[in-house]
């Protein structure tokens, strides 16, 4: 694995415990209560769409799906609200993750932005159906902000698979 | 494929195809989106992770919690002389008051008793505070820090100094939910102050509210106080809820649009008070005329069997 498919660097395998860390503190994260202030980004879609880019095969639509649960709860919205979006956002994040990794980290937010947008419409829609207000279009701001902490996100969660960098002459790697 | 009807084994397992997973897992979040939003049926299932969730958000509010007491902390001196002499200030106003009315709560029970009327029902409350607002912002609610375990219910009216907030509409052991009056879902009867014109009073988002179904020629003001009528059954009467800052009186509309704004600090935060319940009023007088009604669609079919 290599942080962009275009690197020359090659990580170590991912373990799994760091993932399931990650996504907890993602979670706990997500509980601070900033009650309606915008821009504040939704930490569990932005670790979920990570790690569904670089690891499809071990984080997925189940794992999304329990962590909108656990929102759903957590925010009192209703049930199945961020369990329907995060959902989707896994399937077209595991969907991108041949395409985006080939790019540099500024063209990958480019990338996921737009399913950061779609995960908060489908939310907008199940709720507006359901007879609820608008929320205004400050609230999508998040998604921006979002996208904006790809990069510092990336080489966050990057951390404990680079290996340092020892110069051997005899390999060709 | 070689043989019609036979497809080789797959190298690697691998489960489900994405297209089959992630259709199962939307049809399950839609059942569970349908089943809250139209029959509320999963409110066990809420309570139950609630309860156990209730550590991590203890531990989650900490950053928050110590940012405020490091505010108040650096909170200048002058500032606070100002509030402390502002508050004696206003304790003196109402003192005036409080010291009156007592004695005239005597003396209206005395006349009631006179009048023959059943007394006002005493109210108990019980003080809470704000914690924060939902993270939902498709509603208005607020998160206060009494629950069950403290004896709040659901359906109790909260109030703070100045008017109403809202209704308790959900209860977990340590914590409850908060509709506020804002919230598009949330109804309240209310009454002119100035002459008891009654009228339904209704949120629509955005920290406003909105007087529906009053004939375009109602007897309202803009700066008129709408305060709870009490037919609900939920609210005392007489508690202050909003003021009217617009009317817009359009005769191609049977109804005019009264925009009022809230009086109590409905989008702040601060302590309330929770409002005991009340008890339940005699059954409404809808209830008892409704069969004499149905014999009435009889009548008819056996008129026009005349002719």
């Amino acid at each position: 694995m290599q942080p962009t498919h275009s690197s020359r660097r090659i990580l170590l395998p991912v373990r799994n415990w760091f993932i399931v860390l990650t996504l907890f503190l993602a979670l706990l994260l997500n509980l601070v209560p900033f009650g309606r202030l915008p821009g504040i980004p939704d930490w569990v879609a932005l670790v979920l769409a990570f790690w569904c880019v670089h690891q499809p095969l071990k984080v997925g639509m189940a794992a999304g799906f329990v962590l909108g649960l656990a929102m759903d709860v957590a925010d009192a919205s209703v049930m199945g609200q961020h369990a329907l979006a995060y959902v989707l956002l896994a399937f077209a994040a595991a969907g991108l993750s041949r395409r985006v990794l080939w790019f540099p980290l500024a063209q990958q937010a480019l990338h996921v932005l737009p399913l950061f947008l779609g995960m908060q419409l489908v939310m907008m829609i199940a709720r507006m159906i359901g007879g609820a207000e608008f929320p205004g279009v400050l609230w999508f701001l998040s998604s921006f902000v979002a996208a904006l902490l790809w990069h510092p996100v990336t080489y966050l969660l990057l951390i404990p698979q680079f290996r340092p960098e020892d110069k051997d002459v005899h390999r060709p790697i | 494929m070689s043989v019609a009807g036979h497809v080789p084994p797959p190298f690697f397992k691998r489960g489900p195809a994405p297209l089959v997973r992630l259709a199962f897992f939307v049809s399950l979040s839609l059942i569970l989106l349908i089943a809250d939003l139209r029959f509320h049926t999963l409110e066990w299932a809420r309570l139950a992770v609630a309860t156990v969730a209730w550590p991590l958000q203890r531990v989650t509010w900490m950053p928050i919690d110590a940012a405020g007491d490091f505010g108040a902390y650096l909170a200048r001196q002058s500032a606070l002389l100002k509030e402390n002499q502002e508050l004696r200030r206003r304790q003196l106003e109402a003192a005036n008051l409080l010291l009156r009315q007592q004695h005239l709560e005597q003396e209206n029970l005395r006349l009631r008793a006179l009048l023959d009327m059943r007394a006002r029902l005493p109210v108990e409350g019980r003080i809470a505070e704000i914690l924060y607002a939902a993270r939902d912002p498709f509603s208005r609610r607020v998160i206060i820090d009494k629950g069950s375990q403290h004896g709040i219910a659901g359906g109790q009216a909260v109030v703070d100094e100045v008017g109403v907030i809202g209704q308790v509409v959900r209860v977990f052991p340590l914590t409850a939910e908060v509709l506020l009056l804002t919230d598009k879902d949330q109804a309240i009867p209310v009454e002119v102050q100035r002459n008891g014109l009654r009228a339904v009073l209704a949120g629509v988002g955005a920290g406003m509210m909105e007087l529906r179904f009053l004939a375009s020629n109602a007897e309202v003001q803009v700066g008129d106080v709408l305060v709870t009528s009490g037919l609900d059954g939920v609210y005392l009467r007489g508690l202050p809820v909003a003021k009217v800052v617009k009317i817009d009186r359009d005769s191609s509309y049977s109804f005019a649009r009264i925009t009022c704004a809230p009086l109590a600090g409905v989008e702040r935060h601060g302590l309330t008070l929770v409002l005991g319940a009340r008890t339940a009023l005699p059954p409404q007088p809808d209830d008892a005329p409704a069969t004499p009604e149905r014999p009435a669609g009889g009548k008819r079919v056996k008129k026009k069997a005349k002719p």
